[in-house]
């Protein structure tokens, strides 16, 4: 009934057109139109955070949009936020804080955690609980989830005021 | 999950969000942030055959701070209302109530209009707006009208908005005093168990005015009138919050479900209405 339209996305900077029904969810254009893996599918009801992404600046759920709605928009996944030989900060600090068990929830975890740290610098335990809560772990306990970003956030700021 | 198939619309003003409603009737529906209806439209609970994307509409996302009102466009989110300084600074109880709406994500995405438009009994705004004493205005082929909160929530999902009408705006009065939004909830993103709105006046140390509305407790947001009035001209005593809750326990309805039987529900709404008070005649 719907025809396929024609969009145009920006994914990690790179400007992506192709044709698809409006109703096409955005976690699927990137997983298997785009091959963008990063970002998963955990419970895809709006509920688990494994497919954030960022959005024009806003971590969205990618389950819970559909592709119409982000024709135009910058996307950033967390290929774009860093890979194998440029770890971010918030890579290296899961890496070392053991912030991951089986990883399928860590890309959503880690984009989460770059807009949290962008908005909030220097955010307390508390408050990184209260950001992160859109992303669900089923391994961790979340103890060492927080411990990395806490590190991350140390490390960031530490990078950023040995600039100025 | 894949939702039926429709027809996208993303109009550039309201006049065209309207001649698409007048064309295609009861098959069109207008969407803001999508996190109510998505989630319907993928387990095919929604069909909407024609969806009208209001995210380019112009004048929908203004926060207007007036000397005696807040204006609030339907297409503000909740991450705007927390992140807006000068709205906290002079209705408080907005921000606290949205920091309890699900979770950082669905908040970047969900509006003010959508919440109260919606007439899901769980949202929040509802009975927060009635505990306000909000107006909502709608704009429709003859023109706009203004609704109060207290009048616009019929049963679940059935508002005084006619199909054909579109929720722009939300026109508060300054609040005055003290307030408190306390909401209790399973896990974080949850609905509540249990939501009290509580906006009171403290007038040398008795009350001069106090506002309850309650969420979830019944098919729609509860404006307790009843309750309020049963703490004017007390000093806010345990008596007078043993009567508040008495009134209020007259005025809901809660079903069984999930959160629990109905006498778990008044328990909790009753436990969750006195710290309410208790918290908003602190800060009074």
């Amino acid at each position: 009934m719907s025809k396929k339209q024609h969009y145009k996305i920006t994914v990690n900077g790179k400007e992506e057109e192709f044709l698809a029904e409006p109703r096409e969810l955005l976690i699927y254009t990137l997983r298997e139109r785009l091959n963008i893996t990063g970002p998963h599918i955990g419970c895809e009801t709006s509920h688990c955070g494994a497919c954030t992404v960022t959005i024009d600046g806003k971590s969205v759920k990618a389950c819970t949009m559909f592709v119409a709605q982000a024709d135009g928009k910058d996307i950033t996944t967390i290929e774009g936020i860093g890979g194998p030989d440029d770890l971010h900060p918030l890579q290296k600090a899961f890496k070392e804080h053991h912030g991951l068990q089986c990883g399928y929830c860590t890309p959503g975890m880690i984009t989460r955690a770059t807009k949290l740290l962008e908005e909030n610098p220097k955010p307390t335990e508390e408050e990184i609980r209260f950001g992160m809560a859109g992303n669900l772990c089923r391994c961790t306990g979340y103890q060492n989830i927080v411990k990395s970003i806490m590190a991350a956030a140390a490390e960031m700021n530490a990078a950023k005021e040995a600039t100025e | 999950m894949i939702p039926a198939a429709f027809e996208y619309y993303r109009p550039k003003d309201m006049a065209g969000v309207l001649s698409i409603l007048e064309e295609q009737g009861d098959d069109a529906r207008v969407m803001a942030g999508g996190h109510s209806l998505i989630p319907m439209m993928k387990l095919r609970m929604a069909d909407v055959p024609h969806l009208i994307d209001l995210q380019d509409v112009e004048g929908m996302s203004g926060i207007d701070l007036g000397a005696e009102t807040i204006r609030i466009g339907a297409m503000v989110t909740q991450h705007d209302i927390i992140e807006h300084e000068p709205l906290a600074s002079v209705a408080p109880i907005l921000r606290e109530a949205a920091l309890q709406i699900a979770d950082p994500q669905v908040r970047y995405m969900g509006t003010v209009g959508g919440n109260v438009a919606n007439g899901d009994p769980g949202n929040d705004m509802p009975g927060l707006m009635q505990c306000l004493d909000a107006a909502f205005t709608v704009v429709g082929p003859d023109g706009q009208r203004d609704i109060p909160a207290r009048n616009f929530y019929e049963a679940a999902y059935m508002t005084a908005r006619e199909d054909e009408e579109v929720l722009t705006t939300v026109t508060i009065p300054m609040p005055i005093g003290g307030y408190a939004y306390e909401k209790q909830k399973r896990k974080i993103g949850d609905y509540a168990t249990a939501a009290a709105a509580v906006q009171i006046v403290n007038d040398g140390g008795t009350c001069a005015s106090a506002s309850i509305a309650m969420t979830n407790l019944s098919d729609t947001p509860i404006y307790s009138e009843a309750a309020g009035a049963a703490l004017v001209g007390t000093s806010v005593d345990d008596a007078a919050m043993s009567a508040a809750v008495a009134a209020m326990l007259g005025d809901i309805d809660p079903t069984e479900d999930n959160r629990g039987p109905i006498a778990f529900k008044k328990h909790v709404a009753g436990v969750i209405l006195r710290r309410a008070i208790e918290r908003a005649w602190s800060r009074a």
